[in-house]
């Protein structure tokens, strides 16, 4: 009998069909993707018009109609404005950004000593790029030589007044060399004591704990905006006569202390997802707190919020624009001051250069959290349920 | 546990040094030492600061006149309204372009977040580009961006474009006609509140009906009908009272009407459209987070897509959702501060003005900071009832 | 604790945080090696960073002027761009040694704030500037009920306006902007009808709109606008080197004493010249300032004499063509008018 049913037993696989041709192609994709009911059609067919109407605005102004280069205004101005253009004409006045490249970039840094921060940044992404590639050896080294040993040459090196580098001071820095120094400091300084203060918020010892939260809540609860008129107007009442901190310094403290609030908030999310036996197998090894916490917490709690940790440092990056109101010069802060040039005052000056400052403060912040998306890819290794 | 006791009377744990509970209350102790030295320090250099440099203090200047106009103001306010009205004019219109923007927020905010998972390759791509754009930006730039778009493309006042029921669009503002309440009027609103209240209590009832009976009833429609219909009835039984004043020309400007000014707009504008792209990943997480076996039961039971997304899919995903929006709700309150930077008078505006007449740098920032963090304490309070309400009761 | 440890970490490090000052504003200034100076984050004519990041315009000319006075070096002097809100702060708290940034002198200032003004080095008055283009007819303040204006939040200006148009019955719409650029940029776009500030200001800020032939600034002065450097209160030896660097300056156009002719003046017959440049035998004005004998040729050598420096930030040398007006020497009809050096 199983003799018999054994025949019936294929012992070859069939060939593969090709998928029926109404499930192939571009014509199934596009029934599937585009006009599965009545409902999707009118959507696609919205979505058409939506795109054909904004697209090619945009390129045309953009690109187009756009001019690249020019002396002033009049290459950016109609003939009713005074300028060269057709009346009618609108288009990105890149000339604009062109000319102003250098102020947007270093702000009113001395341009014979421009060169200090090309140097920074030259061996900021040297240092960087090789820590962000996985495959990379050294780490350790490599991270060193990042978070401790650039920011003392980075310092050197743009303030400078020893190694007859002459001084620059902050407040001629601007432009994106502000944007970026403002958010590395603030990213070094604030995921450590965001740590300090998760640990803090999660301390058995009560009056720790209690300082930790009204540090954390009060924070929280409040707009960077005042944070930083606090570490602008009201700061320098809190120190005795005389003493003064630099404005930049300032509003260094106001951003770092700003974002490790939430740095806290993030990193306590990820130690409470860590089972409490890694914590009793920790103490039960006989680790002191601090092993325990360096050694078997840390790495697995970090590890778990690493997407939390740089939307954090996003957050950051972009709440740098704010410094506008304490009358510093970010990239935001710069390109808007030089709307009131007028040698460049035309109705298309304001609009290019918003455009210009949000494509940079864009590809920082999409890389960022393109990276972050890989690297929680690669780190995923198992916790979900 | 007897080993235990032998163990912490033994010499080698002897040293105070090493028990963990003294070592916690001496770096406790410590703590609040430097603590109560800081805080000592610093009030100690800002008086001695405040005295030397002769600057006064203390909350009396709130008292004083004010002597500077505001723009826009839902209270009666002049010049001569003391600086304390002023700052409460800014906090009310703090909380106008906040309530207002996390209304719009949440419905551009859902409408994307289902986008990105529609099955429509088109529309699932456009959301994508809506959220990675404008999630990626700095919120301050996007206010410019609107402040900017919408000062450069509207005309001026003279060449105002004309819009149905006697609007007008122009650089100073959306002007339409202002409702003028005649005598009676009252019945209206009372009618309304009436329509409200039957409507919630026709919704119970039927609720109540459809528990014991399986019989649904069209509560969304006889809701309507009893919110819409009833005040209408009064507006006509009270021989119509309503008159509108339309907004006219003038010299200068359009004068009467209701006027909203391109500040409320573009600061409105810029914060819906910017919290809503986070919005919108917060409310696909939410979704995605329903597992679609729970969507496949309620097909199997014979619901209808409409039925599973409401009954179904939508308070679960809630569950998911209510946090994270709160901090988004948050959120926009404090974004709301960058009001200051194209000139609508919010709380940091006014607040700030106040700070700079009476050079009371200390108290206005004081005054700043309590109000933003009763609101944010507020917000979140009521966030957490309704996520109380929401959360999973588990049997 | 962590915070400390890092904020006093970071202070060090970055050295440029603590500048240790007692009362003494010119011992600290002399160890230091400058003088900081706060001005405006850009005002034609005022203080406004050139396209080399140079300070230009008369109260940076002033700051350039007291350091010349101390140390004979006009260069040893740092800006530091303050808004309306920090200007004041940034003085109490010793972040500047002199507040040189169009700021109007009102007795709220002096007394409740902390300052001392030490003179008025412009005289200015509120002004309305409209564009004529757009709006023919108006040429009178008294014809603006109605009218939106663009005004910087934080300002006496704020203040004036709304006494102004409250005084003559007038409504009107404020459109309030923290920063003068924003302001600008406001009027420039259409936001509104009218701009008022000071009327220096309204020149200077006149030639960077789109079509400057389009506005006009309207007759009436609303206000006094006294505006003038300001030192912290408590600090007489401070208080008075800057003062009489004002004065010096005024002295100098008074004698005809200009940055050409300082060097033959020193040899002048004149005994009133020449007591004034520190030449007479044993003088000891100078030391007892608490500056060289010869402070003010450094003075007049750094910045020229208060007419070379109006002229050539403000008036017939500069963009802004603005008369010397009320701001002429006593002599000449105008207020300038500076106590005699002897």
């Amino acid at each position: 009998m199983q003799e018999h049913d054994m025949s019936w037993v294929r012992t070859e696989m069939a060939l593969a069909q090709p998928a029926p041709s109404s499930e192939r192609g571009l014509t199934a994709w596009i029934r599937k993707n585009l006009i599965a009911t009545t409902g999707d059609a009118i959507l696609t067919i919205v979505g058409i018009a939506l795109v054909a109407m904004i697209l090619p605005q945009i390129i045309n102004w953009a690109f187009i109609n756009a001019q690249w280069t020019g002396p002033d205004r009049s290459v950016c101005a109609t003939v009713a404005q005074g300028g060269i253009q057709p009346d009618g004409w609108t288009g990105a006045c890149w000339a604009f950004v062109n000319a102003k490249f250098g102020q947007f970039m270093f702000g009113t840094y001395p341009i014979e000593e421009r060169w200090r921060p090309i140097v920074v940044a030259i061996l900021f992404v040297a240092l960087l790029v090789p820590l962000l590639i996985p495959r990379v050896p050294r780490k350790g080294l490599n991270a060193i030589l990042l978070f401790l040993v650039l920011p003392v040459v980075a310092f050197v090196l743009l303030v400078g007044g020893i190694f007859g580098l002459p001084h620059v001071e902050t407040s001629r820095w601007g432009g994106l060399l502000v944007t970026l120094s403002l958010s590395f400091v603030g990213i070094a300084v604030s995921l450590p004591i965001g740590i300090v203060l998760a640990l803090g918020r999660r301390s058995n010892m009560p009056i720790v704990k209690l300082l930790c939260v009204i540090f954390i809540e009060t924070v929280r609860g409040i707009p960077l905006i005042t944070v930083l008129f606090f570490a602008s107007v009201m700061l320098p009442l809190f120190l005795p006569a005389g003493v003064s901190f630099d404005k930049f310094l300032r509003a260094l403290i106001g951003v770092s202390l700003f974002a490790a609030a939430y740095m806290a908030e993030v990193v306590r999310g990820g130690l409470q997802a860590i089972p409490k036996g890694q914590y009793e197998g920790a103490d039960s090894l006989g680790l002191s707190y601090w092993q325990k916490m360096g050694l078997v917490v840390m790495p697995q709690a970090l590890k778990l919020v690493i997407p939390g940790i740089v939307n954090t440092f996003i957050g950051m990056f972009k709440d740098t624009s704010l410094v506008i109101v304490i009358s510093m010069f970010d990239l935001l802060g710069i390109v808007k001051q030089n709307f009131s040039d007028a040698n460049w005052a035309t109705p298309q000056t304001a609009r290019s250069g918003l455009v210009f400052a949000a494509f940079i403060f864009w590809l920082f912040c999409f890389g960022m959290s393109r990276y972050s998306m890989y690297t929680e890819r690669r780190l995923d290794t198992g916790h979900k349920r | 546990m007897a080993s235990q006791e032998v163990l912490r009377e033994g010499p080698s744990r002897g040293s105070l040094i090493n028990d963990p509970r003294v070592r916690g209350i001496f770096f406790q102790a410590l703590v609040l030492v430097l603590l109560v030295a800081g805080v000592w320090w610093v009030t100690h250099n800002v008086i001695v600061n405040l005295t030397r440099l002769h600057i006064a203090s203390g909350f009396g200047f709130l008292k004083g006149r004010a002597g500077f106009d505001i723009s826009e103001s839902a209270i009666a306010y002049s010049s001569d309204s003391t600086y304390f009205r002023a700052i409460l004019v800014g906090f009310i219109n703090t909380v106008i372009v906040a309530v207002v923007g996390i209304i719009t927020a949440s419905i551009i905010g859902f409408i994307v977040g289902i986008g990105r998972l529609s099955r429509n390759w088109l529309i699932r791509k456009i959301c994508t580009v809506y959220v990675e754009v404008f999630r990626n930006i700095p919120p301050l730039l996007v206010i410019f961006f609107w402040y900017s778009g919408v000062l450069a493309v509207l005309p001026p006042p003279r060449e105002s474009i004309n819009l149905p029921f006697g609007s007008f669009l122009n650089q100073r503002g959306f002007y339409f006609p202002r409702a003028v309440w005649g005598e009676g009027s009252w019945l209206i609103l009372v009618a309304l509140l009436l329509g409200i209240a039957m409507a919630w209590f026709v919704a119970r009832k039927a609720r109540q009906r459809q528990m014991a009976t399986g019989q649904p009833f069209p509560v969304l429609w006889t809701s309507i009908a009893l919110i819409v219909g009833l005040p209408l009835l009064a507006y006509a039984l009270s021989g119509f009272p309503l008159s509108f004043e339309f907004p006219k020309q003038s010299t200068f400007n359009l004068v009467g009407g209701f006027q909203v000014r391109p500040e409320f707009l573009s600061l409105y504008l810029a914060l819906s459209c910017y919290t809503a792209a986070f919005i919108a990943e917060i409310v696909r997480a939410g979704i995605r987070g329903v597992s679609t076996g729970q969507t496949e039961a309620a097909a199997a039971l014979g619901l209808r897509s409409g039925s599973i997304l409401r009954l179904v899919v939508v308070p679960q995903a809630m569950r998911i959702v209510i946090p994270p929006l709160t901090s988004q709700y948050l959120n926009l309150t404090k974004n709301s501060s960058l009001a200051i930077a194209i000139g609508y008078p919010d709380l940091t505006a006014t607040a700030g003005t106040v700070l700079n007449q009476t050079g009371q740098a200390v108290e206005g920032v004081v005054i700043m900071m309590a109000v933003y963090l009763a609101l944010s304490l507020i917000t979140s309070a009521i966030m957490n009832v309704v996520n109380a309400r929401m959360a999973l009761v588990e049997r | 604790m962590k915070h400390i440890a890092i904020g006093v970490l970071g202070a060090a490090a970055f050295g440029f945080a603590a500048s240790a000052a007692s009362a003494a504003t010119l011992d600290d200034v002399k160890a230091k090696g400058f003088i900081q100076c706060g001005v405006s984050t850009g005002l034609a004519g005022f203080s406004a960073p050139d396209d080399k990041g140079e300070w230009q315009g008369i109260d940076a000319d002033f700051c350039r002027a007291v350091a010349a006075a101390v140390f004979g070096d006009g260069t040893k002097v740092k800006f530091t761009p303050l808004s309306a809100k920090e200007r004041f702060t940034a003085l109490q708290s010793g972040e500047i040694d002199i507040l040189s940034r169009n700021t109007t002198w009102t007795i709220n200032r002096d007394t409740a704030l902390g300052l001392n003004f030490i003179g008025t080095t412009y005289y200015d008055g509120q002004g309305f500037m409209i564009n004529a283009k757009k709006l023919p007819g108006v040429n009178s303040a008294l014809q603006l009920s109605g009218a939106a204006v663009c005004v910087q939040s934080g300002t006496t200006t704020e203040l004036n306006l709304a006494d102004y148009f409250k005084s003559n019955k007038m409504e009107y719409n404020p459109v309030v902007f923290e920063k003068l650029e924003e302001v600008n940029a406001a009027y420039d776009a259409g936001r509104c009808d009218v701009y008022t500030t000071d009327q220096s200001g309204l020149y200077g800020i006149r030639l960077t709109l789109g079509a400057p032939a389009d506005h006009v600034v309207l007759p009436e002065i609303i206000s006094k606008e006294p505006l003038g450097p300001a030192v912290r209160q408590g600090d007489d030896q401070w208080y008075h080197i800057v003062k009489w660097t004002y004065f010096a300056l005024l002295d100098a156009e008074e004698l005809g004493i200009t940055k050409a002719n300082v060097d033959e003046m020193k040899n002048s017959d004149s005994p009133e010249i020449k007591r004034v440049l520190g030449q007479e035998a044993d003088t000891k004005i100078g030391t007892d300032l608490g500056v060289s004998n010869d402070w003010v040729v450094n003075i007049v050598k750094a910045v020229g004499n208060y007419g070379e420096m109006f002229e050539r930030n403000v008036g017939s040398g500069s963009p802004l063509k603005i008369a010397r007006g009320i701001n002429a020497l006593w002599t000449k009809g105008g207020l300038q008018y500076a106590p005699p050096i002897r």
